[in-house]
Order: structure tokens, then C-alpha cells, then sequence
């Protein structure tokens, strides 16, 4: 075994390390198997410095094509697997073609890197950012090596943010009016609002207000949404009479949402809805939606 | 059905249990292991138990409770933020994360808890969230507990003066807000169960509701707890708000608890000075409430604190608590159109009871209590509902027991008319309850125009009335009823003798139209009345000399004639000639010798006209023997023939002893033991040599028809008689007679034709024992006794 062993077994070894990896801030993220693992943080405008450690292995000595540390923004649509689209690109040469007797370091720097877009990791769209070592190799395929990191952008708090009153009711059975004090929330936001009943002439049995996420992905006839509850929260219980007013407040922080994202690079858009529904003694549902903005505030 | 409903409900109530305890399991261990995560987890799987719409309220108390208890351990868990290493605040919010309302609502109000206690951010402010936050449950049995839980997690975090959550100047006021909202939610949550469900039963669903009252009413209590809740605050803020609600809520159930709720709640110089908001809400409210037991409460508690202390009296007339209370009272019966006649009653009888206790110089305040009432009753026909004759004759005895003074009664002008809407039974026993007052407070009638007003209102007893028929009345009571009438008369009474006669014609006037069953009852005290006032008149002889008095007893006698008169045509003869005797008397004393001899001749005429029973005719000659030997004032001719007349009768009576007793009787006539009383001591003897003849044949008359002679009982009488004549000095009766008599007697007794008769041997024995006694003592009477030998 260690015969055929020693025949596969890669010719050198190749570490991607980041100068502040120690310090740096790190966040889970779910992989595709369920497991989790953490991730440095950046955003966009920042400066990735590191450094890519090759250590042949055994001290042989082995060839190269040349090394080169790439910089790569992907969307990943699944209905598409396998293809990846690359909306930014960044490529260092690390080295050129030549031959490899000892461990070697090689430092990179990709200073302000645009990176307009977060990652995300959807029902039906990934957008992830990774930086990828090649090793060019004759005759046998390259050598390849992957370090992910995550982004996050911050928005400050937007300088109009309108609160979403609205009047709705089905005519003579059911009028109410609704208020959410802004239309755009950060993460960490709470939803605050009332609910105003104007007219009931059916018998409430409860009434949740519900967070949704709408992901579409693709574009004309290949244009995919998928639709999540990510929060169900039960407003009111019982039946409430005309002139009553039940108060909404309603944390955002348990529940994983990123924010807003309109159509990313043309090929998928996030978008978050507040869906208020009604539900009679029979089960029927009467619900409104409406659209709100989520926001990734700085943290302090 | 309604069996299985209930077996059902045990079910669910034993499942909700069950559940509750398991959770309460896992929590309790979360607590155990300082984790927070689990514990609130568990903590809201314990109180999703809540959210149970199958239980009735008192199973549903039953799961609560048990929730209840669970809640204070995680309290305690909450407070200790060593234990669980969040913040107060993070924990206010980490708790509202919960996708449930009612367990998030639940675990908030118990951080809240916690929350205020560590004083992190003001009361008011985290009281004021709650209370907003409650508003998500509408479910009424869900929703009034959750905030029934509020309450009681609040209630020793009020901000109060001296309370350590006491804030800044307003924190009362806040305190304030905050029970209010908090009563107000669940009063319209209580409200609206009744609306609940098409199928449910209506009587089940207010049985529910009544479970539930207490759950509200708590409020109030709180609010009357809350020490910076002076009058000021209470009249500008808590009273109207309340009051808003409550008729607001136009539920019958929750507005007469909530009314009974208030007076109970806030202290009485509070209701006092706010008289006018509270009574301002009685006629708003529904015409089904049962607005006159909450004003009869109010009054109560009312007259209560007035006599608790004088010094609170001053308040009453400061805020005319009697004209708002009669106000408002007034409003009420107009705005309850259909409020029963006995509902308005009892508001009055309250009233009357109130002002009696608060104002009890006030008899104008009386009056006008009783003025409206005859103003509702008019118009209407005479009451026939039971109950609500019976509060009429509670309004009426009310200022009699009060005062203890009947004559009060008589000054009110309405007290009438309100009896003139009785039936004759129920006004029968109102005169009843009168006259029964009057007696036992020995109240003096002393005028004559009270006298006329009083036999008003009595004369239910006094006559007939329209419609009662005679056969329906009970003997018993009937003669109770005039016996108290007769009673009554002699309580009518004035030192000034014109007064006096005036109110014997009043009453006169009233007893004659009562009808022959009434007169034998109601003349004799009146003629005694008059016979009493006649002797005053006698007492005072100088001063009646003027010619302008009326009060003469000449003219009082000419009344007493016409009574008699009345009462012989009655007929009741032997009661008239009773009476006829005692003014005969009473003439006599005056020296009024036509009228005394007039008095007679109508009494000898009635004995000889009216009175056929034999037994009858004894007592009546009697009587008149006994009368006319005292009369002085006859002369001679006069005498004679009244003399005459009574031997003349007592001979001709049936039965032999009758008569022998009645003639020897006579004796009397002819010797007054007086120093100038006639003593004809010829006609005495001849009175009784003539009762001996009358003896000796009735003895014969029995020998003839029985066999045997009876007893020798009129023998030994006569021998009294003649004993006390010879005493007396009558020269006619000599010794020897007496021996005669004694010898007589001793032959009859032994003569075999006499039945032995212990009781008459035993009194000639004593008769004997007398003369042997007299005769032993010596003296002028012992010598004269001396010949007489036994």
C-alpha cells in the first residue's frame, strides 16, 4: 500500500495562510455536507495579504509550469452545477516555470479588492470567494489548492427609510390597517408596527406575522424562485373586535437572514417579505405582503 | 351530552396537567444546570398548555395555578443573573423571541417582574410595555388571565408614594394608568366572552362569566390600595375612567358587579365628594342591571360612615348628598322604564333609610322622599305584588322606628297618600304598625288635628272599606286589630280639656261609621275618654265658670248619650247599659241630677227592652243595684222611683235564687253607710224578710222537684246580711232575729231533706265562727252581740 501510495501522493505540499489569519474575524458557514466551518471575514475595498507555502514533499525535487495565486468571486447557479461564473478575477504569479528542491514562501497581496457582492449560500444559488493556487505541472494534471473566505458588505443606515402603513379588507367582512415603522431593517433590527382593526365580521382565530425569503435565480424562461418562511410569529390569539389594535414587535436576530439582494450580476436576486396573515375558526388564511429592505449594519 | 362534556373536560384538564407537569420536569432541570436555553424552552412548552381553548374558566384557574407555581421558581431563576450570565435587558428580549403569544406574553411579563426589581430602566416604563404588549391575546379567557397574571406580578411594583419603584412626581399617576389599561383590556375581554360561540347556553356562559368577575374586579382593589390615590386623583382620574368603562361596556353582568365593585372598593368620603360623577353613571347604565340594590348599597355604606363619626356630617350637607341621591334616584326610575314598582319601592324605602340615619332633623327630606313615591304610584292601580307591599309598608314603619313618635308621621303630608295606594289588607297592617309604634312608645296624640290625621290613616281599621267583604276577615284578627284601635284611643290625650273634647268628636266623628262589629270595641274606651276628661272638668270646678266654655260636662254628657245611644242600636244592650251606669255615675259626681236620672231611665230601659237572657238580667240588676246605691245625688221622689224599680225587677227575675240574692241586694238601697246616706232601716228589714220568704220557697220548689231541698247556701247569705245591718246599727234587726235565723239555719241542715253541701256548711261554720268571735272581743260590738246565742 505505501508503494501505490508513494506513486499518487502529491509531489509537494501547498499551504494558503493570511497574514492576520490569527487575529482576523472568523464566521461559520454550512458546507454541502451540513458541517460547519469557520471562514475569515473581509469586505470589499480590503487588502488580502498572505502568503502560499510549498513544501515538496520528501525533498524531491519537482517541475512546475509556474505557480499562481488567483483571487475569484463565483456564482454558482445549481441548476447549472458545476459551472461557475466568475464576476471577479485577481491572478499574482507567484513563480515562474522552473524547478522546486526546498520548501518555499511565497507572499501574495491582492490590495482593495473590489468585492461588490456577499457570499451566500442559497436554495439554488451559491456565491462564494475563494483564493486558488495553481501549480502548473507537465504531462499530469495542475496542482490546485482552495482557501474560502466570506464577505460581508456594510450598509450605513439609509438616510430614508419610510414606514409601510397600508389600509387592506375584504369589503364588509374584514378591514384592518396595518403599520411597520420602517421599510428597511438591519440584521439586528426589530420590527415594530401595529395592527388597527377597522372592521370583523369573521371569527379570528389567530394572526402570525411571517418572514419570507424569495430567491430567484436565472434569468426569462430559466428563472427559478424559491420561496422560505424563515419566521413564523403568532401576533395575536383569539378574536380581536372593531377598534382594537395589537402591538407588532418582532426581533430579527434569531432568525438567518442576509440582506436584500437585487439581481447580483444578472443572475439571481434575494428578496425579503413580511407576510401578515389572518386565520378564521375554519382555517382560511387572509394574509398581505409586503416588501421590506434588510440591511447589514456595522457591528461595533 | 352535558355529562360527557364534563368527563371530557376532566380528560383534558388531567392531559393539560400532565403536560404542564412534564415540562415543569425538564425545566426544572434546565434550572438545576444554570441553562438558559432549556430552560426557556421548556418554560414555553409548559405554558403552550395555556393556550387550551377546551377548558371552562374553572379548570382552566385549576391549569394556571399550576403554571403559576412554575413561573415563580423560573423567576427566581431569572433574577439570579449569575446563574444564567445574560443581562436583565437581554434577557427582556431574548424572552419575546418566543413564535407563541401567550408563552412569550407569559415569560415576559415574568422578566418584567424581575425587570423592575432591578430597577434597570423606570417601572412605569416597563409596566406601560407589558400592558401594551397583553393587548396581542384577545381570547377572553386566555387573555383575561395572562393579564390577570400582570396584575399580580405588578401589584407590589406599583410606583407609590414610599414604595421603593417610586419615581418622579407623576409615578402615581403612572401606577394609575397602568391598572386602568389593565382593567379596562380585561373588562372588555369579560365582556366579550359573552359573545362568545353561537351554541353555547346563555345561563352557562354567565355562570362562566361570574368565575371569572373577581379576575376584574381585582383591579379596583388594587386601585383602592394605591396609597397616592388621594380624592383629588381619584375625582379627576381614576372615577371618570372607570365610570367611562363601565358604561361603556353596556354588559348588565359587568356593570352591576363593577358599580357594587366601586363602592365597596374606594372609602366612603371618596364616594361622597364624587356623589355626582358616580350617581351621574346609574341611568346610563342598562335597563337590566339591578341599579337600586347598587344605590341601596351606596346609601348603605353611606348612612354608615355618617354615623360613624359627627364629625363627618358637615360633609354630607356640603355636598346635598340627599338631593343628589334623590336626584339620581329619580333618573334611574325614568330611565328604567321598565324597572318592576317594587325595584322603585326599595330605592325609596334606601332613601328614606339613608336620610333618616344622615338627617334625621330633616323630616322635610322625609316627606319628600314619600312625595315621590306617591308620584310614581299614582296613576296606577293599587299594588297587587306582594313584594312590593311589603317595602310600602317598610317606607312607612321606617321614620316610625326611627323616630319612636307617630305624631311625626302624622306632620308629613305624603305619609297618607302613600297609604292611599295600598290594598285595605296591606293598609290594614300598616295602621296596624302605627298604632303599635304608638303604644310602645307611649306617644301622646295630643291635638285634635293630629288625631283627624291619624284616624286617616288608620281607618283601614276604623270602617269598612269599599270591597272588603265582611265573611273574609278572620274573628281573631279582627279583634285584635280593634282591641289595638281601642288601645289606641286611650292614648289620645290633652291637659287642655277644650283640646281634649275636640278630640273625642274627632274621634267620634271616625269610630261611629265603623259599623256594629267595630262600636263595642271603639265606644267604651272613648266613653271612658270623655268620663275621664268630664272628671278633669269636676277637678277644676272654679275655672270652668265662663259661659263661653265649651267643655262643659253638661255638654260632654249629651255626646256620651248619643255614643250609648249608638252602641244600644247596635244592638250590644249590656255594654250600653254598663256604659249608661258609669255616666250615671259620673253625673252624679258632677251633681247633675236629670242627667243622672236620664242615664238610668236608658239603662232601665234597655233591661226591659233588650235584655231577655236571665243570666244576663242578674248581672244587669246587679249592677244597677250596685250603681244606684251609690248615686247620691237623687232626690227623694227620684230615688223612690229608681228604688222601686230594681226591687221591682229583682223580684221578677227567673230563678227563685236569683231573685233571693237580687232582693236582698235591695237592702243596700235603703242604707248608705255614709254619714248622709239615707237609712230606712223598716225597708231593709223588709228587704230581707222578703229574700228569706223567696229562700224558704225555692228550698220548697227544690223539695218538691229534686227530692231534696239543696243546700242552705241563700239561708247563710241572708244571715250575713243580716249580720252587717245589725253591726251597722239598723235598730230593725235585732238579735232575736238573728238567733231566728242561726236556728233556722241549724234545722234545715239537719232536716233529712237537705243535701249535705260542704261548701255551704263550711261557710255557715264560718259565719258562726264570726259571731262567736265578735262576741268574745268584747266591747260596744261584743254586748251586742252577747244576746245572740250560737
Amino acid at each position: 500500500m505505501n508503494f501505490i501510495a508513494g506513486v499518487f501522493k502529491p509531489p509537494c505540499s501547498v499551504l494558503i495562510s493570511l497574514a492576520d489569519g490569527r487575529t482576523r474575524k472568523q464566521v461559520p458557514i454550512k458546507k454541502d455536507n451540513g458541517q460547519t466551518v469557520m471562514l475569515p471575514l473581509f469586505q470589499s475595498q480590503e487588502t488580502i495579504i498572505g502568503e502560499v507555502l510549498v513544501e515538496p514533499t520528501q525533498g524531491k525535487k519537482f517541475e512546475h509550469n509556474g505557480i499562481k495565486i488567483e483571487l475569484l468571486g463565483q456564482i454558482e447557479l445549481f441548476f447549472d452545477r458545476g459551472n461557475f461564473y466568475d464576476f471577479t478575477s485577481l491572478v499574482r504569479e507567484l513563480d515562474v516555470p522552473g524547478e522546486l528542491y526546498e520548501r518555499k514562501t511565497y507572499p501574495f497581496e491582492f490590495s482593495t479588492v473590489e468585492m461588490p457582492h456577499e457570499s451566500y449560500n442559497g436554495v439554488n444559488v451559491r456565491l462564494r470567494y475563494i483564493l486558488k493556487v495553481t501549480i502548473g505541472r507537465n504531462y499530469v494534471p495542475n496542482m490546485v489548492e482552495y482557501q474560502e473566505f466570506v464577505v460581508r458588505n456594510y450598509t450605513p443606515p439609509p438616510p430614508i427609510n419610510n414606514s409601510i402603513k397600508m389600509e387592506v379588507g375584504i369589503e364588509d367582512c374584514l378591514h384592518i390597517e396595518f403599520e411597520y415603522n420602517t421599510s428597511k431593517y438591519h440584521l439586528k433590527d426589530a420590527i415594530l408596527g401595529k395592527i388597527y382593526f377597522l372592521l370583523v365580521r369573521i371569527k379570528i382565530k389567530n394572526m402570525e406575522l411571517e418572514i419570507r425569503r424569495r430567491e430567484s435565480t436565472g434569468s426569462g424562461s430559466n428563472t427559478y424562485v424559491e420561496t422560505e418562511t424563515l419566521a413564523k410569529f403568532e401576533l395575536m390569539d383569539g378574536a380581536p373586535v372593531r377598534g382594537e389594535s395589537i402591538p407588532i414587535r418582532l426581533f430579527l436576530s434569531p432568525y438567518e437572514l442576509t440582506p436584500t439582494y437585487r439581481n447580483i450580476n444578472n443572475k439571481f436576486s434575494v428578496k425579503y417579505f413580511l407576510n401578515l396573515v389572518l386565520v378564521d375558526e375554519e382555517d382560511r388564511r387572509y394574509f398581505k405582503q409586503q416588501e421590506i429592505t434588510v440591511y447589514r449594519l456595522l457591528e461595533d | 351530552m352535558m355529562i360527557n362534556g364534563i368527563e371530557d373536560e376532566d380528560k383534558w384538564l388531567a392531559e393539560g396537567i400532565a403536560a404542564i407537569q412534564h415540562n415543569a420536569f425538564y425545566m426544572h432541570r434546565a434550572l438545576d444546570a444554570n441553562n438558559l436555553r432549556e430552560a426557556l424552552k421548556y418554560s414555553a412548552q409548559m405554558l403552550s398548555e395555556l393556550r387550551t381553548s377546551k377548558l371552562s374558566p374553572h379548570k382552566y384557574y385549576e391549569l394556571y395555578m399550576r403554571a403559576f407555581d412554575e413561573l415563580r421558581k423560573l423567576e427566581m431563576f431569572f433574577k439570579d443573573e449569575s446563574r444564567h450570565g445574560v443581562s436583565i435587558v437581554d434577557l427582556y428580549e431574548l424572552v419575546q423571541h418566543a413564535g407563541n403569544i401567550l408563552p412569550r406574553m407569559y415569560l415576559l411579563c415574568t422578566v418584567g417582574s424581575v425587570y423592575i426589581k432591578s430597577k434597570e430602566a423606570p417601572a412605569k416604563d416597563v409596566l406601560k410595555d407589558l400592558v401594551e404588549m397583553c393587548r396581542g391575546v384577545q381570547h377572553p379567557i386566555r387573555g383575561l388571565f395572562l393579564r390577570s397574571y400582570l396584575a399580580q406580578i405588578s401589584r407590589d411594583k406599583l410606583p407609590d408614594i414610599g414604595s421603593e419603584y417610586e419615581g418622579d412626581a407623576d409615578s402615581v399617576m403612572d401606577s394609575v394608568e397602568f391598572v386602568l389599561q389593565n382593567f379596562t383590556e380585561m373588562n372588555k375581554l369579560w365582556v366579550r366572552q359573552q359573545h362568545q360561540g353561537p351554541g353555547r347556553v346563555r345561563e352557562k356562559l354567565e355562570k362562566e362569566r361570574s368565575e371569572l368577575r373577581d379576575l376584574v374586579g381585582k383591579n379596583l382593589h388594587v386601585l383602592g390600595q394605591i396609597e397616592g390615590v388621594d380624592l383629588g386623583m381619584y375625582k379627576d382620574a381614576v372615577l371618570p375612567r372607570v365610570l367611562e368603562q363601565i358604561v361603556n361596556c353596556s354588559d348588565d353582568l359587568a356593570q352591576y358587579y363593577l358599580m357594587d365593585c366601586i363602592i365597596q372598593v374606594f372609602p366612603d368620603e371618596y364616594h361622597l365628594q364624587t356623589l355626582e360623577t358616580l350617581l351621574g353613571a346609574c341611568p346610563q347604565l342598562q335597563p337590566t342591571v339591578d341599579v337600586k340594590t347598587v344605590l341601596s348599597q351606596l346609601m348603605e355604606r353611606l348612612s354608615n360612615y355618617a354615623a360613624s363619626s359627627t364629625d363627618v356630617l358637615p360633609e354630607f350637607l356640603q355636598v346635598e348628598a340627599f338631593a343628589k341621591l334623590s336626584n339620581a334616584i329619580g333618573r334611574v326610575i325614568e330611565a328604567q322604564v321598565n324597572m318592576p314598582i317594587v325595584g322603585a319601592i326599595t330605592l325609596y324605602v334606601s332613601l328614606l333609610t339613608f336620610t333618616l340615619r344622615v338627617h334625621p332633623d330633616r323630616l322635610d327630606y322625609v316627606d319628600q322622599v314619600l312625595g315621590a313615591c306617591v308620584k310614581k304610584l299614582s296613576g296606577k292601580p293599587k299594588l297587587e305584588d306582594q313584594r312590593a307591599k311589603k317595602q310600602v309598608v317598610a317606607l312607612l314603619s321606617a321614620p316610625l322606628e326611627k323616630y319612636n313618635d307617630a305624631v311625626m308621621a302624622l306632620t308629613l303630608s305624603n305619609y297618607p297618600r302613600v297609604m292611599d295606594h295600598l290594598d285595605n289588607e296591606t293598609n290594614k297592617v300598616m295602621a296596624m304598625v302605627i298604632i303599635e309604634s304608638i303604644m310602645k312608645n307611649y306617644t301622646c296624640i295630643s291635638t285634635a288635628h293630629q288625631v283627624e290625621v291619624l284616624f286617616e290613616l288608620i281607618k283601614g281599621l276604623i270602617k269598612d272599606l269599599d270591597g272588603t267583604a265582611a265573611d273574609e276577615l278572620d274573628e281573631e284578627d279582627f279583634n285584635e286589630e280593634q282591641n289595638s284601635v281601642a288601645r289606641l284611643i286611650h292614648m289620645l290625650y290633652n291637659d287642655d280639656p277644650e283640646e281634649l273634647l275636640k278630640i273625642i268628636c274627632t274621634v267620634k266623628k271616625s269610630i261611629m261609621n265603623g259599623g256594629p262589629r267595630r262600636l263595642p270595641f271603639t265606644v267604651p274606651p272613648l266613653i271612658f275618654s270623655a268620663l275621664r276628661l268630664i272628671r278633669q272638668l269636676q277637678g277644676q270646678d272654679g275655672d270652668v265658670a265662663g259661659e263661653e266654655v265649651p267643655a262643659t260636662p253638661k255638654k260632654i254628657f249629651q255626646i256620651l248619650n248619643e255614643m250609648i245611644e249608638s252602641l244600644s242600636a247596635v244592638p250590644s244592650p249590656e255594654l250600653a247599659l254598663r256604659l249608661y251606669l258609669q255616666c250615671a255615675e259620673a253625673a252624679n259626681d258632677c251633681g247633675l241630677e236629670p242627667v243622672a236620672y236620664e242615664f238610668f231611665t236608658q239603662a232601665f230601659v234597655l233591661y226591659e227592652e233588650e235584655i231577655a237572657d236571665s243570666k244576663a238580667q242578674v248581672t244587669a240588676i246587679h249592677l244597677i243595684i250596685g250603681t244606684l246605691q251609690r248615686l247620691n245625688v237623687f232626690g227623694v221622689e227620684n230615688r223612690d222611683t229608681l228604688t222601686h224599680k230594681a226591687t221591682g225587677y229583682s223580684a221578677k227575675l227567673l230563678k227563685k235564687p236569683d231573685q233571693c240574692r237580687a232582693v236582698y241586694a235591695c237592702s243596700h238601697l235603703f242604707w248608705v253607710d255614709d254619714q248622709d246616706g239615707i237609712k230606712d232601716g223598716e225597708r231593709v228589714l223588709l228587704c230581707l224578710k222578703r229574700a228569706l220568704r223567696i229562700a224558704n220557697a225555692a228550698q220548697q220548689m227544690a223539695n218538691v222537684t229534686r227530692g231534696n231541698s239543696g243546700p242552705v247556701t241563700l239561708f247563710v247569705e241572708i244571715l250575713n246580711k243580716y249580720l252587717y245591718f245589725f253591726e251597722k246599727g239598723n235598730p230593725q234587726i235585732t238579735s232575736a232575729a238573728i238567733q231566728g235565723l242561726i236556728e233556722l239555719i241549724t234545722t234545715e241542715m239537719q232536716s233529712e231533706s237537705t243535701a249535705p253541701n260542704a261548701a255551704s256548711d263550711a261557710f255557715f261554720a264560718s259565719t258562726l265562727r264570726y259571731i262567736q268571735f265578735q262576741k268574745q272581743k268584747g266591747g260596744a260590738m261584743g254586748e251586742k252581740y252577747d244576746s245572740v246565742k250560737v
